[in-house]
């Protein structure tokens, strides 16, 4: 029935917009919630965007009645008073001790009154993204007092992207009318299939089983459009968490494309050397949030020279110490590792402590941003680019440097290779080393995106030599290809099996391809039969 | 010849070995049972189970060392194999708890109560009779070594390679048994077991004969390995962990053997498992670890790969160890144990027992250059 009324009064009103003013805002200071709505209704009916910031502040709990004058005020907590601003004008007022002040509270059917007026009095709100935010808030809400505001913000619109919207939820309202034609339902069908998205498909499927034959197809086809639309907008944002999970392996793996692939040394250890990478990330940031906390949105890029360094240090250190004895030996390298794995994992415990340490994202790691359907995080995109980074630089350093010249020319004839005068015992080191510094600037991106404990290692280990076996040893493209696909499946099969038994099937899938290529995606030519 | 094995010393030490675990089999139990408790040689039954758990650890360790020692195949998964043996031995226990469980459901075990299920999973049929769960006990782990034996050597998947394959074979087993819907029990495994053919899991008498059971266990599977180690198959075998590629070249169907001594070497961990599930009460997917599976390899290390006694010594001392320490110093235990694999790596190649035979060898080596005063050629 009021509904009624405030249609006819909005159609008796002259379409200029009524100031509102200061007793119809007052009228709010009741304890009674029916006589609130009904002040809020007559708020809108004026249609005066300067109310907003009070139906905001009501809704936010921060709207208060001053006991002296019964006058509503804005109220902004400041240590033990509250700053006071006026509703309207956002005149500053003073402030008042909190015992002067009474909250208007409000209950949820008043908070969804309040979203509706606030989505229709901003449709002519002068910021376009402030718009286009209210159309897309009315047309989720069908609030159909809104149409006569619709429809006056219609009129003006200049922003085409924000008029389209301004129709759908224009469309989204009339379809609610049960007396609508068929003519009409038809082209408020076909707006809202041209929107798309869950919300437009919720709206959509009620009409599936209308009486009406030709909107129910009209609407059965435009569910079908939606829904394939949905299905390729999820299958790529879920080659995209495939690429960002690819490049978190890519990284965990390159570093052990160099020790297992390069030098042929199987170290079980090389998870933990991602661990102390991790670590190093977590000391720093503790450094600079008591030092210097001004360089805390540096804190990663100070991280990443320092865990190469400690990594590839920890690394050379067990070349120097184990692997050196071994080699020949990889089934005895094997154990070797292994144990020296425990040995580093039981030692950071004891240092830091069993639970797991806090590392914090630096701002420019921090939020997200949308392409088309799809969410992209700023930290899974650093990620990803850093691990092709990564991958280039050793790469190069591989292909284009006289320690990679030395490297390769090691891998395939030692002992040439020290009849030509390189020093194969420092190659060595150095090899390790690297693969390991690289294994600690994986930790440093680990750090943002998984738990730094003690077992942070152990969960990438099976995993790493599962991509560097699978792309073909000593192959390091292969790796890369090896990463991308691994991530990529995993996360295709994992909203049809489950997490866990994606993780599993893609396992069982890499032991029946080494069946099939024993020597990898990438095998290396060659007539060797047995080491 | 490597292997300590053939050695006139050793092989009545092999004989030596069956005795000791027959004498052992009669007399702890006796000790247990019929001394009386307050008695200097009194064992408790807390003693009887712990040494029945580092039995089977013991067959485990045969186990890895048929495969590894003489056949050359590193495996990193023969937990997998264990905890098999484990499951099918707990799910016969979990059927034998009958109505007496905490639902008192008279056929579903507590956690399919707790999930909702209507009626049990065909997988579980059969498992109410012994005489079912001992065959699964031995038949699961032979086909999922018989399968993936199969497929890895087939196409001549050996050394590091197949080492990580067995691991990630362990590890996705893990992680299948962590579900619920796998219907093991996920994350809590099966326990609260009441009895075991008919005779309560907790009375001392059923301890000690399970004690019995595993040291007679041990033995048989002792035999068994001697007699495969000492055949013609054996010879073979030892070929192949020393020069696979001539071996093949030789005429001999190298993947056959290694498929078999695979499969025996699994059904022995099945068995090891079977064993030790009603001793500790408990089974859960904790057991498929990688790390499980890597212990057990540095057990047969420690003691000496490629000799039978080695590894059963290997792996009473390094549980033992690891029950001391545990107890004391637990932050201690990870050290020692990493420590453990990089000294016998480096120092310890032929574990304990290549110590004691080389130390024999040289004596008798240098006694032989008194008498004679003779070079002798390095005979070993």
């Amino acid at each position: 029935m009021r509904m009624l009324l405030f249609l006819l009064s909005l159609l008796l009103t002259p379409m200029s917009w009524a100031q509102a003013t200061p007793p119809l805002i007052d009228a709010l200071a009741t304890d009674d919630y029916a006589a609130k709505e009904q002040a809020l209704t007559s708020l809108t009916e004026t249609g005066d965007p300067s109310i907003v910031p009070a139906l905001k502040a009501l809704e936010g709990g921060t709207l208060y009645r001053r006991l002296a004058d019964d006058k509503v005020v804005i109220g902004r907590e400041d240590g033990d008073s509250i700053t006071l601003t006026d509703p309207l004008s956002g005149a500053v007022l003073g402030t008042e001790p909190a015992g002067n002040l009474e909250l208007i509270r409000v209950n949820n059917r008043l908070r969804r009154a309040i979203g509706a007026s606030l989505g229709a009095l901003t449709l002519r709100s002068p910021d376009a993204a402030v718009r286009q935010t209210a159309a897309d808030a009315v047309f989720v809400s069908r609030d159909a007092s809104a149409l006569p505001l619709l429809d006056a913000a219609l009129a003006d619109e200049k922003d085409a992207k924000v008029k389209r919207s301004l129709e759908q939820a224009r469309a989204a309202i009339l379809l609610g009318d049960e007396t609508l034609s068929t003519v009409g339902k038809l082209s408020a069908i076909a707006t809202i299939a041209d929107k798309g998205g869950q919300a437009a498909l919720a709206l959509l499927n009620p009409l599936t089983g209308s009486e009406d034959a030709a909107v129910a197809k009209a609407a059965t086809e435009a569910v079908r459009l939606i829904e394939n639309k949905l299905a390729w907008a999820a299958a790529a944002q879920n080659i995209i968490y495939g690429l960002s999970l690819g490049s978190v392996l890519l990284l965990a793996a390159i570093g052990l494309a160099v020790t297992f692939g390069v030098m042929g040394v199987i170290n079980m250890a090389h998870g933990e050397m991602v661990m102390l990478g991790a670590y190093t990330t977590y000391v720093v940031q503790e450094m600079i949030r008591t030092h210097a906390p001004g360089l805390f949105d540096w804190s990663l890029l100070i991280a990443l020279p320092l865990a190469f360094i400690v990594a590839g240090g920890v690394g050379i250190l067990i070349e120097r110490g184990i692997i050196r004895f071994l080699y020949g030996r990889p089934l005895e390298t094997l154990l070797a590792t292994w144990g020296l794995s425990l040995v580093l994992q039981q030692a950071v415990r004891s240092i830091f402590g069993p639970t797991n340490m806090e590392v914090g994202n630096p701002t420019w790691m921090a939020g997200a941003f949308q392409v088309g359907e799809v969410t992209i995080t700023y930290g899974r995109m650093w990620i990803f680019l850093f691990g092709l980074m990564a991958f280039a630089a050793l790469m190069l350093l591989l292909r284009r440097t006289p320690l990679g010249l030395q490297m390769r020319a090691v891998t395939q004839n030692r002992a040439m290779a020290r009849a030509m005068g390189i020093r194969t015992a420092r190659v060595d080191a150095l090899t390790f080393g690297l693969g390991s510094g690289i294994a600690g600037l994986a930790g440093v991106a680990l750090s943002q995106i998984d738990n730094v404990s003690p077992n942070l290692g152990q969960g990438y280990i099976i995993d790493s030599f599962m991509i560097v076996i699978f792309g073909g040893v000593g192959n390091l493209w292969g790796t890369l290809v090896g990463a991308m696909s691994l991530g990529i499946v995993n996360k295709l099969l994992e909203p049809m099996a489950g997490a866990v038994l994606g993780k599993i099937l893609v396992l069982v899938g890499i032991i029946l391809f080494i069946q099939a290529r024993p020597r990898g995606l990438f095998a290396l030519k060659g007539r060797a039969i047995e080491h | 010849m490597k292997s300590g094995i053939l050695l006139p010393g050793l092989d009545r030490a092999g004989l030596l070995f069956g005795a000791v675990a027959l004498g052992l089999a009669i007399l702890i139990p006796v000790l247990n049972l019929a001394v009386p408790a307050d008695s200097a040689f009194h064992v408790p039954p807390h003693v009887v189970a712990l040494m029945g758990k580092y039995l089977c650890y013991a067959l485990l360790a045969l186990s890895v060392d048929l495969v590894w020692g003489y056949c050359g195949i590193l495996s990193l998964g023969h937990g997998a194999f264990f905890a098999l043996g484990g499951y099918a031995m707990g799910m016969y226990l979990m059927r034998q708890i009958g109505p007496r469980g905490m639902y008192g459901h008279p056929i579903l075990p507590d956690f399919m109560v707790f999930l909702n299920w209507q009626e049990l999973p065909w997988y579980w049929l059969g498992f109410d009779q012994f005489w079912f769960a001992a065959l699964m006990v031995l038949v699961v782990p032979g086909l999922l070594a018989g399968l993936l034996g199969w497929l890895a050597f087939r196409s001549r998947v050996t050394g590091v390679y197949l080492s990580i394959i067995t691991q990630a074979m362990t590890f996705a087993l893990l992680l299948a048994f962590f579900r619920n819907d796998m219907g093991f029990g996920g994350n809590n495994g099966l326990t609260d077991f009441k009895d075991i053919l008919g005779a309560s899991i907790q009375a001392d008498g059923t301890r000690s004969a399970l004690f019995a059971a595993s040291a007679i266990a041990l033995a048989l599977g002792f035999f068994l390995c001697r007699w495969i180690v000492r055949s013609k198959l054996g010879r073979v075998l030892i070929a192949i962990r020393d020069a696979e590629s001539r071996t093949r070249f030789l005429g001999y169907r190298v993947e056959h053997y290694k498929l078999l001594v695979f499969v025996t070497s699994a059904c022995m961990a099945g068995v090891a498992g079977a064993l030790y599930v009603p001793q500790v009460g408990i089974i859960n997917p904790g057991e498929f670890s990688p790390a499980n599976s890597i212990e057990a390899v540095i057990w047969v290390a420690v003691g000496g790969r490629g000799t039978l006694i080695g590894s059963v010594i290997g792996a009473v001392l390094v549980n033992f160890g690891k029950t001391l320490l545990t107890n004391a110093l637990p932050e201690i235990w990870l050290f020692a144990l990493g420590s453990l694999f990089i000294a016998v790596t480096l120092f310890l190649p032929r574990g304990i027992v290549g110590l004691w035979t080389g130390y024999w060898t040289r004596r008798r080596e240098k006694q032989a250059a008194s008498i004679t005063t003779q070079p002798v050629t390095e005979g070993q």
